[in-house]
């Protein structure tokens, strides 16, 4: 079937659902997910939102603005980011004047919490800046800005999953989708499309992201010959729930747990001695991973322990309820008693689709734009997070810069109208299933996707070297040949989702190259992406932006500079 | 250790009618049932539907019966099993295949309460101010998720005289606007939910309050919606 909206956006998480709200009653908008809303992953934040409204202390957004760009290792584009933390409190307020149940401070006012990274008066201590809601802050609001969608009646095509961007003569014009349920294909024509796809944490085998976080949108942007900027930045967060790697919320330390290794001893002092446990992430999970390689894991193993006994049960069950819950359920204690065994979980993707202040997906290092097609939340890159991203400022990114998209995409179909166009967009996504769904070939997509999984752990996270690099890509690059062989055992047509698991993993392996050959270019270590070979940051080389383009060669890497205003790069010690 | 999954599958575009079919998974005492739905499905039978997400009880979307009690496959651990579990879809809603069921009338009526916060006076340049005992009171029902096991645990609900009881899950979301101090629709409110099929269409049968998967006292606020509705009827 063919349908038409005037703005399709793709994803119904906080960054598409923002996007969505600002759209909604003015113009004809569409909501693709290929989960059910509020399934997205948006809703497994927990910890907060970033604003310096000071209702706890005293904050200013040139605080917020250092902080940012300190945390990134000065990578991120300044004038980004100051847009970013000036409209924070705007958009904290809007959030509240929705609904969002906020916890409160005694006078009623949204109540704040520490978080990594986030300090007074230019990294001199750590100040209040996480407005929360306990610590399902992204599910409530998810919940919010759903609840808004259904107000305004957006349209939601629910268990859609995207196959392909359709472009004619260089604008986007639409995405094809397989309709879950029935197995058909539809073609949702738009004026403008909007990917808010979220992450590819998945990749990983020990991430927090759950199932969806498959980097669909990063790759399908990627094969239409767009750019992927700074892949290299993945971000470990360090207290993942060991074994499984759920998330457990920086929240925590800002209420204030302490991470302590097998000899009980408080190691971050020796790595942060100013903000210690609350330092930003890649420092944290490099100081969890060192204290584990000298053996000062928990009984030599490969985890410590955040230690939250000393909170008291009244603060664990009223701001760390969600937490609490986690840790009995899947390990059985209690952490009001006992310590939580945690060790870093791939988290965060900091790159992306590149994109202007206002989401206009950029086509190369110039900065050419593409027109009818934007890109907002984690699979974007604005770059508001460079490097590594603060805890917190990623909720505040969705929403800032999915508004900010909504915004422009408004402006932007008034020069439009539909149009018929060259192609049969439809005929060519169902070749090309058809043919996936006859090959024969005997690999399963399980197996496969777990030595991929494997393999990015081994040479793709927290530590990496060149050696280890180049030997990634070359199993990678094999990884892909067995893909050729991919074969769909299943031939029925309802809730396919062997088929749909192919085409993620199809995605999966493109980003592992990928973010593999970023690294492998990176000859320095800066914010997540540190080189054993090469320890230190070094501004003369690299002070720049990664952009990896497919070529009928494999992936090309140029590079764009980094937009520096208000701070010129110095040494980074918390 | 080996666990049997006793699943009952049916696929409307091919089946008379549902038939149990039973698995054989091998598995760790701490791995949760949905790790072993994946199993199954990865290695035996990918044509077995379920609806899975974030896998950590937070997204919503693993509600089926699990020995005859309806809860999250991600929340339930294999080590609380003994050799066979028998997994079922969410009772009350059709099956669409498998363990998939149609939530759209879930949806519909969890629309029709509103859940959004209505306001008359124009906001202030910041926040609304809220107290944190004011806030307290609505915390425990900002924690649903919309997984539906309440509501497919619903006696109410799962009879087809009483099927058009609004349900536990919508009444959660709107004690959960009807009880923020921030809101001023309250009248409206109260008229949307004083129905037979409303709040009265609620028993008290408890089930809700026992399935939440996020621990919330279901019964209890439904019963201060009541409350809240009588008491406006009968000023003292």
């Amino acid at each position: 079937m063919i349908f038409q909206h005037d703005i399709v956006i793709v994803g119904a998480g906080l960054a598409g659902l923002r996007a969505a709200v600002v759209c909604a009653g003015e113009t004809n908008v569409a909501v693709v997910t290929k989960v059910l809303p509020t399934r997205s992953h948006s809703g497994t934040a927990q910890g907060g939102i970033t604003a310096s409204i000071g209702n706890e202390e005293e904050d200013h957004w040139e605080w917020h603005l250092f902080d940012t760009v300190k945390g990134s290792d000065y990578l991120s584009d300044q004038d980004a980011v100051e847009i970013m933390v000036k409209d924070a409190p705007r958009a904290i307020y809007e959030l509240e004047h929705m609904g969002v149940p906020f916890s409160r401070t005694p006078e009623g006012k949204i109540a704040q919490r520490n978080f990594g990274g986030h300090t007074r008066d230019y990294g001199k201590k750590p100040v209040k800046r996480a407005c929360y809601a306990a610590d399902h802050t992204g599910r409530v609001v998810l919940d919010t800005l759903y609840d808004q969608c259904l107000r305004h009646q957006v349209k939601f095509y629910s268990e859609h999953y995207i196959l392909s961007l359709i472009f004619d003569e260089g604008k986007c014009v639409g995405v094809v989708t397989y309709d879950l349920a029935t197995g058909e294909l539809h073609f949702l024509q738009a004026k403008v499309v909007l990917l808010a796809t979220g992450g590819c944490g998945k990749i990983y085998k020990t991430t927090s992201n759950g199932f969806a976080s498959t980097g669909d949108g990063f790759n399908l942007a990627y094969q239409s010959g767009i750019p992927l900027e700074d892949m290299e930045f993945i971000q470990f967060h360090p207290t993942g729930l060991y074994p499984l790697g759920i998330l457990v919320s920086e929240a925590a330390r800002g209420e204030g747990g302490i991470l302590r290794n097998g000899q009980g001893e408080r190691f971050m002092e020796r790595y942060a001695p100013t903000i210690k446990d609350l330092a930003a992430r890649d420092v944290v999970s490099r100081a969890i991973l060192t204290e584990i390689k000298e053996g000062r894991g928990i009984g030599g193993k490969d985890y410590v322990h955040l230690d939250l006994t000393h909170l008291g049960e009244k603060k664990i069950s009223e701001g760390l309820w969600e937490i609490a819950s986690f840790v009995r359920i899947y390990l059985g204690i209690d952490p009001v008693y006992d310590p939580i065994p945690v060790q870093p979980t791939c988290h965060y993707s900091m790159g992306g689709i590149p994109t202007d202040i206002d989401g206009r997906v950029l086509a190369d290092e110039k900065g050419s734009v593409i027109r009818g097609l934007y890109g907002a939340g984690e699979c974007a890159c604005v770059s508001v997070h460079g490097a590594n991203r603060l805890g917190c400022n990623s909720l505040l990114d969705l929403l800032v810069f999915g508004r900010r998209s909504g915004l422009a995409m408004k402006e932007e179909i008034k020069q439009y109208e539909h149009r018929s166009i060259s192609s049969d967009p439809l005929k060519m996504v169902e070749e090309k299933i058809t043919r996936f769904m006859n090959h024969k070939g005997g690999e399963k997509i399980d197996p496969l996707r777990k030595r991929m999984q494997s393999i990015m752990m081994d040479y793709g996270s927290v530590f990496r070297n060149e050696e280890g690099l180049k030997k990634g890509i070359e199993e990678i690059r094999i990884q892909r040949e067995h893909y050729q062989d991919i074969e769909i055992v299943n031939k029925g047509k309802a809730f396919h989702f062997e088929l749909m698991e192919a085409i993620e993993l199809g995605h999966q392996l493109d980003l592992s190259e990928v973010i593999l050959f970023s690294a492998l270019h990176r000859r320095e270590s800066r914010g997540a992406h540190f080189r054993e070979d090469f320890p230190t940051r070094a501004d003369q080389y690299y002070l720049k932006h990664t952009l990896v383009f497919q070529t009928p060669k494999g992936p090309e890497v140029r590079y764009k500079p980094v937009k520096i205003t208000r701070f010129q790069p110095q040494a980074r010690v918390y | 250790m080996l666990l049997r999954l006793k699943i009952l599958r049916f696929d409307p575009s091919k089946d008379e009618k549902p038939y149990y079919q039973t698995f054989e998974v091998g598995a760790d005492p701490m791995d949760r049932l949905l790790d072993c739905l994946n199993r199954i499905r990865w290695e035996q039978d990918p044509t077995l539907a379920y609806r899975w997400s974030c896998s950590h009880g937070i997204c919503g979307s693993d509600g089926m019966r699990i020995n005859g009690i309806c809860g999250l496959a991600c929340q339930k651990l294999v080590r609380d099993f003994k050799e066979e579990v028998l997994i079922e879809p969410l009772p009350v809603f059709r099956v669409v295949k498998d363990l998939i069921v149609d939530l759209n009338p879930f949806f519909e009526k969890y629309h029709s309460i509103k859940p959004y916060l209505i306001t008359r006076t124009p906001p202030p340049d910041q926040e609304r101010r809220q107290s944190p005992e004011e806030q307290r009171l609505f915390e425990a029902a900002i924690r649903c998720i919309l997984c539906a096991c309440c509501t497919a645990s619903c006696p109410i609900n799962q009879n087809k005289e009483t099927e058009r009881y609004i349900g536990p899950a919508a009444l959660v979301r709107a004690f959960r606007y009807l009880f923020d101090s921030r809101d001023e629709a309250s009248e409206e409110r109260m008229a949307l939910l004083d129905y037979k099929d409303g709040v009265w269409g609620c028993q008290t049968k408890w089930k809700c309050t026992e399935v939440c998967p996020k621990e919330i006292p279901v019964t209890q606020q439904i019963g201060q919606i009541k409350k809240r509705i009588y008491d406006a009827k009968h000023p003292k």
